[in-house]
């Protein structure tokens, strides 16, 4: 099929940024879409010009590396996938496909659709961990027996890959299905609790310092969520949330 | 220089004990003053950087993705191996230390694997304290499930997303650290050279691939947990940006490079579609618990596949042939991924391959979902002659164990699993070989560590399912923390390393001598254009099976590949952004040196083992006729090679490997 495809290009942070028009031809329906634009790019090389620098590594759903805004959705129109997940059968000969980064005042774009995530990690280094040394020198696993159904809804949680997609939806930039899913996991399994109240507190602290912003409901993100994390787990940081402001 | 191990003496069980128990240590206060570099953030370098930093040193870890949770550990689907014997079905650490050492065909360093099936239990104890969500049976214990080449269920899992559980375990004890400031983190900075000062280790200059700019780093150590190297052949199921720059680069500075040629073909990945491929995708050896491999037994059947006329579906039972099954009654589906690769290619050679291009086996699930949908019947108290509702309560099961995998497959090749068999083939998955490191991980450079599947150490000539993550977790968390201390001791009075040294402006200025040859060449072709021709020579000379008229050609063929790049090559953009083009001309060039070494080694290795086959190589007769066949008697050594410019002067050396322990015999997976 042929395509037109219309793209954010900026030089670096500082850079205004505009989308530019680009033609591409042959594009075969199996070709993922980050295969798409592998072959946009050669084009581009072969031709003299830059080309389009965008976050893409595992290529199969897991690492969260790629992200990309296309037609207005965070990873493309498909449901339950990454944009390295999602092919071209999704489009059609002759279709204009948008193709920006994601935008959030937390993730500044660094050069045309790559952004910078880095605020997720540093609501991780906030709380986002058990606080026990990894020198073996613990009990047996089987010591402490997990409810099949919580471990599951915790393993569920655990299942995000930091993409930001829940952030590059929301109307607001909230970060609250992510940080959910990170107080979720250890709330509901009984290593995690001994300091719940402490890591609900901090990681809430230092999201709204990177400046996300608030939930307000629209469940936007659980939809382009590629891995389906849950409203539940926003839910269930609010009430720790409150809990730990209670006792604090 | 004699290579030496350096295995402690004594009983194989009691050697790790032993050792630590006489190894110097660095006291807590004088661990401040002691720096360490970890280069990667997987399951090895993102475990050896959280442990290194709670022990007191100073760590500065790195890695070229966003953030370290992206390592490509996380890729890693189906488990890890541990001698827990939770399901009593008879497992011990000497039963995993067997299994490991005879399914990588006893060209393993003994006490390497014994001290790692030792440490093994123990990694599940430590991930479960860090909140690792673990598969539970109902009675709120851990599950466990098989893997290939073994007979005992000693596999922990998370559905089929394991390496990701893990390493956000690491990564989560890594944030507790940097969160502290014992860890201070460089993202998206990518490792260019070593740096030595007086023979030994001491820093390494990296490039932060977001500006652009060339920084000195100094430690009193520097290790090394950068992956494999198995995207010399293109198309491989690593990440993108996986590559063996950091290792070649070491290699260059004195490490000896050994076995290159041991790589992991997986037999369960998803067939190429185009020339447009980038990547290939694994589905999980676990699949291979429930699912049946099978090609038809009749060519018609093949041919009506091919055109379409016939589902596999409609191909009757009789009119089937389940290979590995025939081959191999013992173990059938779940041979060991050498064995399970091969048989693949020998029926797709033989025209049974039943896609497009011929190159597909079919892994069936109708069996599976049948059996399991009458269990959960008889369970419920349900009609088990219901033959929608087994089929529906079976799929459940399945998902439940399989979903995400299905679900990729489902993406992937847009056709439904539950309903159809998937199609599959063999694809370069993991390397065994690597940076050759001794007992205490140490590379032949001294303070220089190498950790995971970087170096060579665990899996001789093919690797078990589940243990590459076990491996990683081992050395990271529970070997080279001690091993490192021991060299450190005698650092505690050297002081903080200056970067401003001779030493570490030649590094650099070779670092950006190369850079400025990249951006100022005026070349014709794209990185990919190279890459992907080294990939073809790669995947037809050196790829499952080998012969020395192939091998020879690779050699002389990749020399002049390389030659046409460094004329050629055509990188746009300039040094100071972000110019992804850049950082892959300077990986592909050392693909480049790599994968003639790598065609050298096969060459040199006149015997079939593990994923090394070499068709002049084989069982001529008897059970075993068709196998592949090894020569113990002038090859049960680690080929050591080390750098002497270009790869065809590689010189070669050799560490004996002694089983003590084991008795060196044919696999038989009969």
């Amino acid at each position: 099929m042929n395509l037109t495809l219309k793209i954010w290009r900026q030089k670096n942070a500082s850079d205004k940024g505009k989308l530019v028009d680009y033609k591409i031809s042959d594009v075969s329906p199996d070709m993922s879409f980050l295969e798409m634009l592998d072959v946009l790019n050669e084009q581009l090389i072969n031709e003299g010009d830059e080309p389009v620098a965008f976050d893409h590594d595992c290529r199969e759903g897991i690492c969260g590396m790629c992200s990309l805004y296309i037609n207005g959705e965070a990873h493309g129109p498909d449901r339950g996938v990454t944009t390295c997940q999602l092919h071209m059968r999704m489009f059609k000969d002759g279709d204009t496909i948008f193709i920006e980064p994601f935008r959030a005042k937390a993730f500044p774009v660094v050069k045309d659709l790559v952004v910078d995530r880095s605020s997720f990690d540093r609501i991780q280094h906030a709380g986002g961990f058990i606080s026990v040394n990894t020198s073996g020198n613990t009990i047996d696993a089987n010591a402490i027996p997990v409810n099949k159904a919580d471990a599951d809804k915790a393993f569920e949680a655990a299942t995000c890959i930091g993409c930001g997609a829940c952030v590059a939806t929301c109307k607001n930039s909230s970060a609250m299905l992510f940080v959910g899913a990170k107080v979720s996991q250890f709330a509901l399994l009984p290593q995690g609790k001994v300091e719940a109240t402490d890591r609900v507190l901090n990681m809430v602290r230092q999201m709204d310092e990177e400046g996300f912003g608030n939930c307000t409901n629209t469940g936007a993100c659980e939809v382009e969520c590629p891995k389906g994390i849950s409203l539940e787990n926003i839910a269930r940081m609010n009430r720790e949330y409150l809990k730990a402001s209670l006792k604090g | 220089m004699a290579l030496d191990s350096k295995t402690p003496k004594g009983p194989i069980a009691d050697k790790w004990t032993n050792y630590k128990n006489k190894i110097d240590l660095v006291n807590p206060a004088n661990k401040r003053n002691i720096d360490v570099i970890v280069v990667g953030t997987g399951l090895a370098g993102g475990s050896a950087a959280a442990t290194l930093a709670e022990l007191g040193y100073n760590v500065k870890a790195f890695c070229f993705q966003d953030s370290p949770r992206r390592a490509h550990s996380i890729a890693a689907q189906g488990g890890i191996n541990a001698a827990k014997n939770y399901q009593g079905d008879g497992d011990s650490t000497y039963r995993l230390f067997y299994d490991t050492v005879k399914g990588g065909d006893y060209r393993s360093r003994e006490a390497n694997v014994y001290r790692l099936a030792e440490v093994s239990a123990n990694i599940i104890d430590q991930c479960v304290a860090q909140g690792v969500p673990f598969a539970r049976e109902y009675g709120g214990l851990l599950d466990n499930r098989s893997f290939g080449g073994v007979l005992v269920s000693r596999t922990f899992y998370a559905a089929g997303q394991t390496g990701q559980q893990l390493l956000l375990g690491a990564y989560s004890a890594m944030n507790r650290q940097i969160g502290r400031g014992k860890i201070k983190m460089y993202n998206r900075h990518e490792m260019l050279d070593v740096v030595k000062v007086d023979g030994k280790a001491r820093g390494i200059i990296t490039r932060n691939l977001i500006t652009g700019e060339i920084e000195r780093h100094s430690a009193h150590a520097v290790v090394l947990g950068t992956g494999g190297y198995g995207n010399v052949f293109f198309l491989s199921t690593n990440a993108m940006g996986s590559n063996v720059t950091a290792a070649w680069k070491a290699h260059k500075r004195g490490a000896y490079f050994a076995n290159p040629c041991y790589t992991q073909i997986h037999p369960t990945c998803i067939p190429v579609s185009g020339d447009h491929q980038s990547k290939l995708t694994l589905m999980s050896e676990s699949l291979r618990n429930d699912g049946r491999i099978w090609v038809p037994k009749n060519m018609k059947d093949v041919e009506a596949i091919r055109n379409k006329t016939l589902k596999p579906t409609q191909i009757a039972e009789g009119d089937r042939d389940y290979y590995l099954e025939r081959r191999y009654p013992a173990f059938g589906n779940l041979v060991p991924r050498d064995v399970a690769s091969r048989a693949a290619k020998e029926r797709c050679d033989a025209g049974y391959g039943v896609n497009a291009t011929g190159e597909a086996v079919y892994l069936d699930f109708a069996s599976a979902i049948q059996r399991y949908g009458k269990e959960q019947a008889t369970i419920k108290g349900l009609d088990v002659n219901d033959a929608a509702l087994i089929k529906k309560l079976g799929q459940e099961v399945v998902k439940n164990k399989y979903g995400n995998l299905f679900q990729m497959y489902n993406k992937i090749v847009d056709e439904d699993p539950y309903e159809t068999p998937m199609m599959i083939y063999p694809a370069v998955h993991y390397t065994m070989g690597g940076v050759w490191v001794d007992y205490n991980l140490m590379t032949t450079v001294p303070g220089l560590y190498c950790i995971g599947e970087a170096n060579f150490s665990d899996h001789g000539a093919n690797r078990l399912g589940a243990s590459a993550l076990m491996q990683g977790l081992a050395d990271g968390y529970f070997v080279l923390p001690y091993t490192i201390g021991d060299y450190l001791s005698d650092d505690i009075r050297t002081g903080a390393i200056s970067t401003e040294t001779k030493e570490f402006e030649e590094a650099e200025k070779d670092v950006r001598a190369k850079i400025d040859f990249f951006i100022n060449n005026e070349g014709s072709h794209s990185v990919d254009y190279f890459h992907k021709k080294l990939g073809k020579i790669m995947w037809n000379k050196v790829g499952m099976s080998r012969n020395v008229k192939g091998l020879t050609e690779a050699i002389q063929e990749i020399k002049a590949l390389r030659e046409q790049f460094w004329k050629e090559v055509k990188v746009p953009g300039s040094n100071d952004e972000l110019n992804e083009e850049l950082a892959k001309a300077g990986r592909v060039a050392d693909f480049l040196e790599l994968g003639e070494l790598f065609a050298k080694d096969a060459l040199n290795r006149e015997e079939s083992c593990g994923g090394h086959f070499r068709e002049d190589s084989v069982e001529l007769d008897g059970e075993q006729k068709g196998e592949a066949l090894r020569n113990d008697e002038d090859f049960a050594y680690v080929a050591a090679w080390e750098y002497k410019g270009e790869p065809s002067d590689a010189v070669l050396h050799k560490e004996n490997l002694e089983f003590n322990d084991i008795e060196l015999k044919q696999r038989s997976y009969k």
